[in-house]
């Protein structure tokens, strides 16, 4: 965060009643009552309720609350697919909801743009095409399109997939690529919405990363949606919670975890710091993989020496967990011009499954001397827990680290 | 109910057409229009030489079948063609050829924005559902009687009413197609700005597509399905010979005349079905 904090959005009163008698259900949420109450009376839904507040040039400011909290409806109202009851936003000081249709077309064009939950990429067209759509429909030509659109899946490093279509591509990648066509326009204002929800933990975890390093070289300002408080806490340099259509309270994750707001924040962060809710899958790390079927001993001793390790995990095509192998026999077997590893595979390895606690591994993670491998119900490797990352994931959820 | 005086509902209807028939200038500028579009594709394919007909029907089957072979396809398609040429159908082959793709070329140039028109406006779609319905399930010889009154007799009548007859699937086709376009596609596609016309030709139709060209499959299949009918007011072709074998009480003729008919659809269907899968270039 710049230390001269200017302001680039402004959002005042800023409401959205969904259904009709929208002005009876006004008139009684002025009165002060609930969702709930303004539901039963007048059949109306309170998307967003009066909500204020403002985001700094160049932060990452996290909306964070369950479903139905009306952070989506929010997140959409800023740049307008949904249009507000009432209220106003500013984007550089000028109002977005007084302009007409072109103007808000070139601010979607130019100023911000928006990242999907699930993914939300064309299928009929190919990752660059994908990429290219925000400048093409500016009515940029080939050449400078298809150059800004390489370099912006450079950027989230995808090389390569050019031509493929986005359902040949994993979940993982097909956000690099949602990213790739928000970030190709080079906007000012990032709408990210739920953008890592759809994906798994690990993949999740490298997209976190992946996005405050974009982050740290382009200083965009991120507007970013998510119902995870450990996501919130991790790339967040502003968090606001909303509940039931209303915010709860805006500040640092420092603030929130010293001084919550009320009791559901006070609810919401008890969950984080404690080991009981990490799980497995959230502090499980890729693993060197040998696939057996198709990897000898040297292959396997090289990919040992690239990610630096002395193990590696042994699996089969359909990725099953068979062993380990140690690096010191897997030398031994390339010295010998042993082709086959199935000899030296230790079958004895602890396993898990994803949404076992942290809290129930602590014990024999510190006894064993061999990480644990994560393993899903179709015995499936999906990562494994070595013992920095468990103490690592605990320390980065503690309050105290934080004051 | 003999107390109630019969509603003059067909006297109504007598009445519209008569008052319709005086614009002869404007249905006589449309008869041309579609009487030149039906002889455009007559005289094409009387031009062709029948070989030459034949190869280019193989030759287009196996392009749009490119990605998976399909001989025996290519087989019926050569066998099936050699037949109605041995029965000395082509000639009027090639004439319900031209009538069905008449009325389909019409039927997709309404149609569609018409799909289209329904897709976007709620008010559309509440007046075109029992429009189309009406379309639909009245039965198709009704057609004929307003149409030789606005239109003559001959292949242009046939084709009005095929075109009445065969339109509706493109319409709703078109219709659910774009409703059926996920919500965060049209989002992402505003997001970036897009303008209603950048959406619907980029996003929107592109997607549809499949089931868009399910609907013209469709139509031109119904329209296949108007040419016996037609052929009672003049249109030429197979229908004919299907007609005349049934005043003639003639099975044999009527059959093989049949056959032919359903060689020409089971062609026009493979070749339009495989236009539907959406293809990739890899």
């Amino acid at each position: 965060m710049s230390t001269q904090k200017s302001t680039k959005v402004e959002v005042k009163n800023l409401t959205k009643i969904f259904g009709k008698h929208i002005n009876k259900a006004k008139e009684l949420s002025r009165q002060g009552k609930d969702k709930a109450e303004i539901l039963k009376e007048t059949g109306a839904t309170v998307g967003v309720d009066r909500a204020d507040f403002k985001i700094y040039d160049g932060e990452i400011f996290v909306i964070m609350g369950l479903s139905g909290s009306g952070k989506s409806t929010l997140v959409r109202m800023i740049n307008r697919l949904i249009e507000p009851t009432e209220g106003e936003v500013l984007i550089d000081g000028e109002n977005l909801m007084k302009i007409d249709k072109k103007e808000l077309r070139d601010v979607r064009r130019k100023k911000m743009s928006m990242v999907f939950q699930n993914f939300g990429l064309f299928p009929n067209r190919t990752v660059l095409e994908n990429t290219e759509y925000g400048l093409e429909i500016q009515g940029a030509d080939k050449t400078t399109r298809e150059k800004k659109a390489k370099e912006a899946l450079e950027t989230v490093g995808i090389t390569g997939y050019n031509d493929e279509y986005p359902d040949q591509l994993s979940g993982g990648m097909q956000q690099r690529v949602g990213l790739a066509r928000a970030l190709a326009n080079d906007p000012e204002i990032l709408l990210m919405d739920e953008a890592f929800s759809a994906l798994d933990p690990l993949n999740r975890t490298d997209m976190q990363d992946q996005l405050l390093d974009i982050q740290e070289k382009l200083h965009k300002t991120i507007i970013f949606i998510s119902h995870d408080l450990n996501e919130a806490l991790k790339i967040g340099d502003r968090i606001m919670i909303m509940k039931d259509a209303k915010v709860i309270q805006t500040g640092t994750p420092e603030d929130i975890l010293t001084h919550p707001a009320d009791e559901y924040v006070e609810e919401f962060i008890e969950n984080v710091d404690r080991s009981k809710v990490l799980t497995a899958g959230n502090v499980m790390i890729r693993p060197t993989i040998v696939n057996i079927e198709k990897a000898g001993p040297r292959l396997a001793l090289k990919m040992m020496k690239d990610n630096e390790v002395s193990t590696a995990y042994v699996v089969d095509s359909r990725r099953n967990l068979l062993g380990i192998v140690d690096a010191n026999d897997v030398i031994k077997l390339v010295r010998e011009n042993n082709g086959d590893l199935t000899p030296i595979v230790q079958t004895k390895v602890p396993t898990t499954s994803e949404d076992t606690p942290i809290s129930d591994l602590m014990d024999d993670i510190s006894q064993t001397g061999i990480p644990f491998a994560v393993i899903n119900d179709k015995k499936q490797l999906m990562g494994i827990i070595v013992r920095g990352a468990v103490l690592g994931a605990l320390a980065g959820n503690e309050v105290s680290d934080f004051e | 109910m003999n107390n109630i005086p019969q509603l003059p509902l067909a006297h109504w209807i007598d009445n519209f057409v008569d008052w319709l028939v005086q614009f002869t200038g404007f249905f006589n500028a449309i008869t041309n229009f579609i009487g030149s579009i039906n002889n455009a594709f007559q005289w094409i394919f009387d031009i062709i030489p029948i070989w030459l007909f034949i190869i280019l029907v193989l030759a287009l089957t196996y392009y749009v079948n490119r990605d998976q072979q399909n001989w025996g396809l290519l087989i019926f398609e050569f066998l099936g063609l050699l037949m109605i040429w041995n029965l000395n159908f082509w000639r009027d082959m090639t004439q319900t050829l031209t009538l069905v793709l008449t009325s389909s070329l019409i039927a997709l140039v309404i149609g569609i924005p018409l799909g289209i028109l329904m897709a976007k406006s709620h008010t559309a779609e509440i007046i075109l559902k029992p429009v189309l319905d009406f379309m639909q399930t009245m039965p198709a010889f009704v057609y004929l009687i307003p149409a030789v009154a606005l239109f003559g007799i001959g292949m242009v009548p046939g084709i009005v009413a095929s075109v009445i007859f065969a339109m509706p699937p493109t319409v709703r086709m078109t219709n659910m197609g774009i409703r059926e376009v996920p919500n965060e596609l049209i989002e992402a596609a505003d997001s970036f700005g897009s303008t209603e016309w950048q959406k619907l030709f980029k996003v929107e139709l592109p997607i549809a597509k499949s089931s868009l060209m399910a609907g013209v499959n469709q139509s031109m299949m119904l329209s296949l399905s108007m040419v016996v009918i037609a052929s009672m007011i003049g249109a030429m072709g197979l229908g004919t010979k299907v007609y005349f074998a049934v005043g003639r009480n003639d099975a044999g003729n009527g059959f093989a005349a049949g056959l032919a008919i359903v060689i020409l659809a089971i062609i026009l269907d493979r070749l339009t079905q495989s236009l539907t899968r959406s293809r990739r270039k890899h």
